[in-house]
């Protein structure tokens, strides 16, 4: 089971876990990312490329659950505006065993930083400014790549 | 060759929309090169493409490097480097 969705709802984690609990797992590894209120941040805004952001999530979750061998993968990530605390990414994988089930989820969290087109503008009051990409994202990206 | 431009985040922001439709001339064969055409057409676009190592494209989209060539493309997307997760 494949899902990918961009979502300017809450998530939902309940009703994302029992969805691939049911797989018949033996392992599930979720990863909650929330918004954090550095440095006073008062808001964050999501912007994304339509069609492309969907087809990039897609694209990421079918390339765990091939080389994981997952029985299910879930990623969503939201868009619009949020605040600290709100939860603004969610993935979950569901594997025979534990190994796969930790990778795979690691594997998403970092590709999803540098392979889908999303941006984030951080509000701090009435002052906004789009958040610059950090080094370390590639390089935490770059660790996965297959050899050949 | 018509092609629908998209920009996204802070390049959006600064050329003032963030969709466009352009109708470059047969010489422009690169991303890159639709760029330097593209800044041509307003301060807005001269601003936001000021700085070549800031700007990430999207050809058709599919994540493509600036000197890739273009084809002939429906929609070409250039915006920063992503920042979501």
């Amino acid at each position: 089971m494949i899902r990918a969705a961009v979502q300017t709802d809450p998530i939902d984690l309940a009703q994302e876990l029992t969805a691939i609990e049911v797989t018949g797992a033996g392992g599930i590894a979720t990863f909650t990312g929330l918004v954090r209120a550095d440095d006073g941040v008062s808001a964050l805004e999501l912007e994304h490329y339509p069609g492309a952001t969907d087809a990039a999530l897609l694209a990421l979750a079918e390339r765990a659950a091939q080389r994981w061998s997952l029985l299910a993968v879930t990623v969503l990530h939201r868009v619009g505006v949020m605040h600290p605390g709100d939860r603004i990414v969610f993935v979950g994988v569901a594997a025979a065993h534990r190994a796969p089930a930790l990778e795979a989820c690691a594997f998403l969290i970092d590709r999803l930083k540098t392979d889908a087109p999303f941006w984030k503008r951080e509000s701090r009051g009435a002052v906004a400014s789009w958040v610059e990409p950090r080094g370390s994202d590639e390089d935490a990206a770059a660790r996965w790549r297959e050899p050949g | 060759m018509v092609i629908e431009m998209l920009y996204f985040a802070w390049v959006r922001e600064a050329i003032g929309v963030g969709q466009e439709r352009v109708d470059p001339p047969e010489s422009v064969a690169t991303v890159a090169q639709l760029i330097d055409w593209l800044a041509g057409r307003s301060e807005g676009h001269s601003g936001a493409f000021a700085d070549r190592g800031r700007l990430r494209a999207a050809v058709d989209q599919v994540f493509v490097a600036l000197d890739a060539p273009l084809g002939t493309p429906r929609e070409v997307a250039i915006f920063p480097p992503v920042t979501g997760g």
